[in-house]
């Protein structure tokens, strides 16, 4: 089945969206052989390929699908959570057909044949793409490198230490020079550890509810600190999770001084601020931790000028034995494969982004960094293809949720964006009901 | 008794609460102040009625307070230590909650060493629930305790000043008390060391003072806090005797405070680290009468409570 390869297909009567060639015009997408063989308005004129199969879109988008360079998913070790089949479900319901997973497993993927048993895995079990990050230091304990080059050669897309920042600054400075080498990408979590010991973010909220907080400065004091380490080393860097204004202004610095450094974000930053916590409601307890309502505008401000230039999930999958405990002792996570478009076209309707580069922060970018040829509906690219209708009305209902953890902080939220198709390579792997 | 209905199902803070429902529960405790002097101290309102206290942390005061509170009131008191060695087992404080649910209790009352704990065992069962403490986030029943005890001496609690003094940031007695006082209309003031200070405090409705005696002037009521040292992870204050030297209350700091100032505790005390025992137990002292309070108070906010339970 996986061999032979799908039919054409032609997705007609579509706006096609390409940010990477700030496209947006009526037109059509033929796909061939799983590749794009033409997109926008010249392709409406050309005929579709003999035997192809013809979905109109009705006037709905047609964009690249979605990469989401921040995934946790539970395999290997914690299945019962998520699998990369349940994973990539959710993606693709979700319009994401590229994920990156983090190496945050039991065991932690920090050797080679890891990283080969998840794209075996993935190549058997997932209808997505699935490009696994590899661990930066052995066991994510940052303290000794893992084999970077031999990692990279078995599949690794890119380096990261999880949710867990590298504390020691000798160590994450000789990653980044030794990654150099290897034109390596470093993902890394940006919290200064001794600082962030609290539970929630710093401030009155914290406080009234007797919660230990995090200080927005332990998110740029590490920041700080890496960007030196990245001037000293000239290594390949992305800052993976960033939530204040003052992080923002240190990666437009550190831009500017020419740096080779990029910035993520995740939806539920750009989203939700700490009042949506409520009476300890502990699907919002993530990492970093949501901040407050001034933050979250400047972050919207940040991806929208381009100094933030990922959007990401940051899907993490946690369940009941995990999340149902006093705030101060449940996991950090939440889950948002399937509602992170729907979640972020939240900040189209609402006025604050154009819909080119926001759909650009989920496509060409993370593609550009990371290297895939995906993310793209040039000629010869990949087809891994979404056709959303960015008004149609839906609500997020647990019972629909594909992920096998239910753990949405999108629990029963109305959004206006729905997924029609999701297509991997040329083969439809979701179509709306 | 009175006859108005306590508006709540369960008592999880002082946040939420209305002047009128604080007020309420303080007139019914008066009453239980002079039920529980009389030789016959047994009352039939809760008779039938099955009462869980479930401590995850240890306690004598309040756990013993609850425990006579509930028998005073004629109920059938059970206590339930859970050490936290057998929650570390993997049994979760819901599954523990879903136990002791399904022994149908009526009345469970909570404390645990974690903010917002009962909260969260309070929407997983059927009973009413009464916060016993709840890590550093709220100790409702010992604000009522201190605002009767206040209110029996002065007459009144509007426009008197307040002064909490000592490890604010991990104390619940604080947060609750705080929320207590001005609603009903004192003027709250905090003296503490900037480290044992919660960030933000300034907006939380206090004058906030780093000096003792600058603090103390003309306060007519002064609250000490215990050190709980056992929640400091790290280091926040230098030793035990420079914390005495510039915030244990003696005579000579209590000196600025009103002349006919009163010194409140919620205890354990800590004699010599946050109080000289002078003070403690000198004519300006309530700490003890604050503990017979505790009884009547927990009685109070039972037998409210109780006026919930079905079948009544």
């Amino acid at each position: 089945m996986a061999s032979d390869s799908p039919k054409p297909l032609v997705l007609s009567n579509a706006r096609v969206i390409d940010p990477a060639r700030d496209l947006d015009a009526p037109g059509s997408v033929i796909i061939a052989d799983g590749t794009i063989l033409a997109a926008g308005p010249e392709a409406a004129n050309q005929g579709a390929p003999y035997g192809a199969e013809i979905i109109d879109c009705a006037g709905a988008i047609a964009a690249p699908g979605l990469i989401d360079m921040c995934v946790s998913v539970g395999e290997p070790g914690a299945e019962h959570r998520e699998t990369l089949a349940s994973a990539s479900d959710a993606a693709a319901a979700g319009g994401v057909t590229t994920i990156c997973t983090m190496p945050e497993t039991d065991p932690v993927i920090d050797d080679p044949a890891l990283v080969d048993f998840i794209l075996r895995r993935a190549r058997d079990t997932a209808s997505v793409n699935v490009h696994p990050i590899a661990a930066l230091t052995k066991g994510l304990e940052g303290q000794e490198m893992t084999e970077i080059g031999l990692l990279q050669e078995a599949g690794a897309i890119a380096f990261s230490n999880g949710h867990k920042s590298v504390r020691n600054a000798q160590t994450m400075r000789r990653i980044l020079t030794y990654a150099r080498d290897f034109d390596a990408l470093i993902v890394h979590h940006t919290e200064d550890p001794d600082l962030a010991g609290g539970s929630m973010n710093a401030g009155l909220n914290a406080s009234w509810k007797g919660l230990s907080g995090i200080p927005r400065e332990a998110e740029v004091i590490m920041i700080e600190r890496d960007l030196r380490l990245v001037g000293m080393a000239k290594g390949k860097y992305h800052a993976n999770l960033i939530s204040t204004s003052d992080s923002a202004e240190a990666i437009r610095i550190g831009k500017d001084r020419g740096l080779n450094v990029t910035a993520g974000v995740s939806i539920n930053h750009l989203t939700q601020n700490e009042n949506d916590i409520g009476p300890y409601r502990t699907f919002f307890k993530m990492s970093p931790p949501l901040r407050n309502e001034d933050d979250r505008k400047a972050m919207i401000a940040a991806l929208a000028d381009g100094t933030i230039d990922i959007l990401v999930s940051n899907h993490d999958p946690q369940d009941v034995e995990t999340k149902r405990h006093p705030w101060a002792e449940a996991e950090d996570g939440a889950i948002g494969l399937e509602t992170l478009l729907a979640a972020a076209l939240r900040l189209y309707h609402s006025g604050d982004i154009e819909l080119l580069p926001l759909l650009a922060c989920m496509t060409c970018r993370p593609a550009d960094r990371l290297g895939l040829e995906t993310g793209r509906l040039t000629t010869g690219a990949p087809a891994d293809v979404v056709v959303f209708d960015p008004d149609r009305p839906w609500v997020l209902e647990k019972s629909a949720i594909r992920s096998r953890s239910k753990n949405s902080p999108f629990e029963d939220a109305r959004f206006s964006g729905r997924v029609l198709h999701t297509i991997v390579a040329g083969r439809p792997v979701y179509t709306y009901a | 008794m009175q006859a108005d209905l306590f508006p709540h199902r369960h008592l999880l803070g002082i946040e939420g609460l209305q002047p009128q429902d604080i007020l309420g529960l303080l007139d019914r405790a008066e009453a239980a102040v002079e039920v529980s002097r009389q030789v016959e101290k047994k009352k039939s309102v809760l008779s039938g009625r099955t009462q869980i206290n479930l401590f995850f942390e240890a306690s004598t005061r309040t756990q013993s307070s609850f425990e006579l509170a509930g028998k005073r009131l004629g109920a059938d008191v059970m206590n339930m230590a859970v050490s936290s060695s057998s929650v570390k087992k993997g049994e979760t404080l819901i599954d523990t909650a879903a136990t002791l649910n399904a022994m149908h209790p009526d009345l469970l009352v909570v404390r645990h060493h974690a903010a917002g704990a009962v909260h969260l065992l309070a929407r997983k069962v059927d009973c009413s629930v009464v916060n016993a403490g709840d890590g550093p986030h709220e100790h409702p029943t010992q604000a009522l305790l201190d605002a009767l005890t206040i209110r029996r001496h002065k007459g009144k609690i509007a426009r008197l000043t307040v002064a909490i003094c000592g490890d604010i940031v991990h104390s619940r007695v604080a947060r609750s008390n705080i929320i207590l006082l001005n609603a009903l209309g004192a003027r709250v003031r905090v003296i503490a060391p900037s480290t044992l200070l919660p960030s933000g405090i300034e907006k939380m409705g206090v004058e906030v003072f780093r000096d003792m005696r600058e603090g103390l002037k003309g306060v007519d009521i002064v609250m000490m806090l215990r050190l709980q040292r056992e929640r400091m992870s790290g280091s926040f204050i230098p030793s035990v005797r420079e914390y005495y030297r510039y915030y244990g209350l003696d005579a000579e700091k209590l000196s600025f405070a009103r002349e006919d100032a009163l010194v409140m505790h919620p205890g354990p005390m800590n004699r010599g680290v946050e109080i000289d025992p002078a003070v403690a137990d000198g004519p300006q002292s309530l700490i003890r009468e604050q503990v017979e309070m505790g009884v009547a108070v927990r009685m109070a906010v039972l037998e409210a409570l109780a006026a919930h339970l079905p079948n009544q």
